[in-house]
């Protein structure tokens, strides 16, 4: 008996399967990725002209509503909205209502009637932003900008461009991801993307107390020895490691884990030569990565935060692409149903 | 038939009768009279009666008993009360709930327990059975006066959902229940393993990033409790068991004589973490919804009488209640209402049988409460009448409870009780 459709493709598509909302890679198909894919590397163009702006969202006001600190994919945000036009409102929540008691549900009424066109949400909670699609007015974009544990999906397609611009594409690629993939949503959507988009293996390289239950059922390998993970490797990200990890013996020291899965270049050399490494950031230095690694000539780790304008100008474009859609076809419909 | 409308005596005729003892059969006519089964059969059929039920396509079976319904009162008006969800509960076809302990005041003391049961003489459309908090404020620290509770009228003890974390303590209260013969039913879910988690920790909660609740700290509470039961010899009640390990644990410690009895919510015989996917709010229940693999272990457990009781493990909500996202969201169902429609599907798809669903609403329960229900003469009208095939759809506007976070809702369902008698008296008579 399944209670409800469990996909979430009902609230983030319309019907014509164009992106209303972007709140997660689940049930989003390679086409679609492509697509998100392609657009941003039309986007890339605009950064590098003298005017960095195009009027796709003139007249639109996003705001970046943030239950959670961030400064790097905030601002990116902000850019991306700012190059295509929009007028921007940050909102830093962590800091103001809901620490007063406000619920989530009635900050959520007063944005709307700031008369809002789309959301840029980042919650410590998994599924926030999902439960914010399903109330928020018709008409307003959700983007998720990383709930919990559960996706962050703008920071897999930006991975993702930043793989297939080195690559050329993901047929035959052998990914490994190394760390705390247990409280990483980065990993959750990253693991989907490439699945999708045909990557011919992914690896996860972490200790157990690190992996979530169950891991392979996303669609990756388990693999405890990092020197065995690296093996034939085309790409390998790093995910960062919070200091908290100590506690709750999920790890004796930040010491043994860089021992045995920190990046450095004796263990690069076990990949391809011409592997790249990538990492979310912010970098631990000395923790996951090794300086000369994260500095080295195979790394790609800024590449990344560049691609991460174009990729959430795609996202937030096409975004507000699919509600225009959505409206007027409304709109043509209830003009159908008058004359 | 009007609700509270006192009458001398009822007659119902045609439908299977269900009588509690045994299979089901054609009913031979069915004489209520001064709140008592007066006649069955032929002197049924013959006598005289001031009012008569025409039960042809029905079910007639002894008044459901639930183990385990929050009933909100005292403490959480803005959730419910006895009079909103005990006329739930008739609509359901219950006639008899167990009132948890979880209220505010928790019913840790003789006062509350006479608190609640003035409430459910003076508001209740059912029988009400207060369960007593096991230890204070169900702190799992200082023992409540046991005693006085069974004095007030607390049919058994326990923790509510929440678990005693010290073993010692758990020892100490099982002992002390012992004394009086009470029985202590506890929903095994050991503290520290279950940690900060709402959802089952499997393939659905990997996914959606949620935290997970591990199946092994269900069991290795349920294996605590049985030692300890065992070596106190207390009667131990297990609430509401969500994995198929439990089950193979509660048929082994009953096959040792291990004196221990079990429920499971019908929810967990319905549904699985699927249901999570989407971020359904409403299906963060506790325990979680675990596995397929799960879910059938337990339908078994009920169909061959491992498990002796379903129980609504009802827990009617506000809106505010689950308007959030899931991680901060209240665990629970409004389940009370469905609960019959839900099993007819289990007997629909040939998971249960129908006497099995039955005795798991009626006589199972029973012997855990020290009830003995049956339709025979001069036994206690305590009588539910439901169309097996009669549709309803929950809504609004069809539930009763203060609480519409119900499992099942936009579609219809099978199964309408059309009349619940308690003592005799109609508490809840379907208009149609």
């Amino acid at each position: 008996m399944t209670a409800n459709d469990p996909s979430p493709n009902h609230l983030q598509l319309t019907r014509e399967g164009q992106l209303r909302h972007f709140l997660t890679l689940d049930g989003l198909n390679r086409e679609l990725l492509t697509d998100i894919l392609d657009t941003a590397d039309s986007f890339i163009e605009v950064g590098e002209r003298s005017i960095k702006k195009v009027p796709l969202l003139r007249g639109r006001t996003v705001v970046n509503l943030f239950f959670e600190s961030s400064t790097r994919t905030r601002s990116t945000f902000e850019l991306a909205a700012k190059r295509l036009s929009a007028d921007v409102l940050n909102l830093d929540i962590s800091t103001s209502a809901t620490s007063k008691g406000e619920s989530l549900s009635d900050t959520l009424l007063n944005l709307e009637a700031m008369a809002s066109d789309m959301f840029v949400v980042r919650h410590s909670q998994s599924g926030a932003p999902h439960f914010i699609a399903e109330s928020v007015t018709p008409g307003v974009a959700i983007i998720n900008a990383g709930d919990g544990r559960h996706a962050h999906p703008t920071q897999a397609m930006l991975d993702m461009l930043t793989i297939r611009q080195h690559k050329g594409g993901f047929t035959g690629l052998k990914v490994a991801i190394v760390g705390d993939i247990l409280h990483s949503r980065v990993a959750r959507s990253q693991i989907r993307a490439l699945n999708e988009l045909g990557a011919e293996e992914v690896r996860v390289i972490a200790p157990g107390t690190l992996l979530p239950r169950d891991v392979e059922s996303l669609g990756c390998k388990v693999e405890y020895d990092m020197a065995r993970g690296m093996k034939d490797l085309d790409v390998v990200i790093m995910l960062r490691l919070q200091n908290e990890r100590m506690e709750g013996a999920l790890l004796p020291s930040e010491r043994e884990f860089y021992r045995l899965y920190g990046l450095n270049q004796a263990k690069l050399a076990l990949a391809k030569p011409d592997c790249i490494v990538m990492h979310p950031g912010p970098i631990n230095r000395g923790v996951e990565i090794e300086s000369a690694v994260a500095d080295g000539p195979q790394s790609v780790i800024l590449n990344q935060v560049t691609n991460g304008i174009a990729i959430r100008m795609a996202v937030m474009s096409m975004a507000m692409g699919g509600q225009m859609a959505e409206r007027q076809q409304k709109q043509m419909n209830s003009e159908g149903a008058r004359s | 038939m009007s609700l509270g409308q006192p009458y001398g005596s009822l007659k119902i005729t045609g439908g299977t009768l269900f009588d509690g003892m045994g299979e089901a059969s054609s009913n031979p006519g069915l004489l209520i009279q001064d709140g008592k089964v007066a006649a069955l059969g032929a002197s049924a059929l013959s006598a005289s009666a001031e009012q008569s039920f025409d039960a042809s396509g029905c079910v007639i079976a002894p008044g459901f008993i639930d183990l385990c319904c929050n009933l909100r009162e005292p403490g959480n008006g803005q959730k419910g009360n006895i009079a909103t969800e005990t006329r739930a509960a008739a609509h359901g076809g219950f006639t008899t709930v167990c009132a948890s302990p979880e209220t505010s005041p928790v019913n840790d003391s003789s006062a509350v327990t006479h608190l609640i049961r003035d409430g459910a003489d003076s508001r209740g459309a059912v029988r009400v059975l207060p369960v007593g908090a096991i230890t204070r404020g169900l702190d799992g620290e200082l023992l409540s006066d046991l005693a006085g509770l069974k004095n007030a009228g607390c049919v058994a003890v326990g923790n509510g959902s929440r678990g005693i974390r010290n073993a010692r303590i758990l020892r100490r209260c099982m002992a002390y229940a012992q004394t009086f013969g009470l029985t202590v039913m506890f929903s095994p879910e050991n503290q520290a393993l279950a940690a900060d988690g709402y959802a089952h920790d499997g393939q659905v909660a990997t996914r959606l990033g949620l935290l997970g609740i591990p199946e092994v700290a269900e069991t290795a509470a349920v294996m605590e409790m049985l030692l300890l039961a065992e070596e106190t010899g207390v009667k131990l009640h297990l609430s509401q068991l969500s994995s198929a390990r439990s089950v193979e644990m509660l048929a082994d410690a009953k096959r040792r004589g291990i004196q221990v009895t079990a429920d499971v919510a019908m929810h967990q015989l319905c549904f699985t973490e699927d249901a999570l996917a989407g971020f359904d709010s409403r299906f963060h229940v506790r325990p979680p919804l675990r596995s397929e693999a799960d879910r059938k272990a337990l339908v078994a457990a009920v169909q061959n009488g491992v498990i002796d009781a379903i129980v609504s493990q009802h827990h009617p909500h506000d809106s505010a209640a689950k308007q959030a996202p899931l991680p901060a969201t209240e665990p629970g169902l409004s389940s009370i209402e469905s609960l019959l429609s839900l099993g007819l599907e289990l007997v629909d798809r040939g998971e249960l049988g129908l006497a099995q669903l039955l005795a798991a609403l009626t006589t199972g329960p029973a012997a855990v409460v020290g009830l003995s229900p049956g339709l025979v003469a001069g036994a206690v009208a305590d009588v539910c009448v439901f169309d097996p095939t009669a549709h309803w759809r929950p809504s609004a506007k069809t539930l009763l409870s203060s609480g519409h976070h119900v499992p099942v809702s936009g579609r219809d369902l099978s199964g309408r009780v059309r009349l619940t008698l308690v003592n005799g008296h109609p508490a809840w008579a379907d208009a149609g």
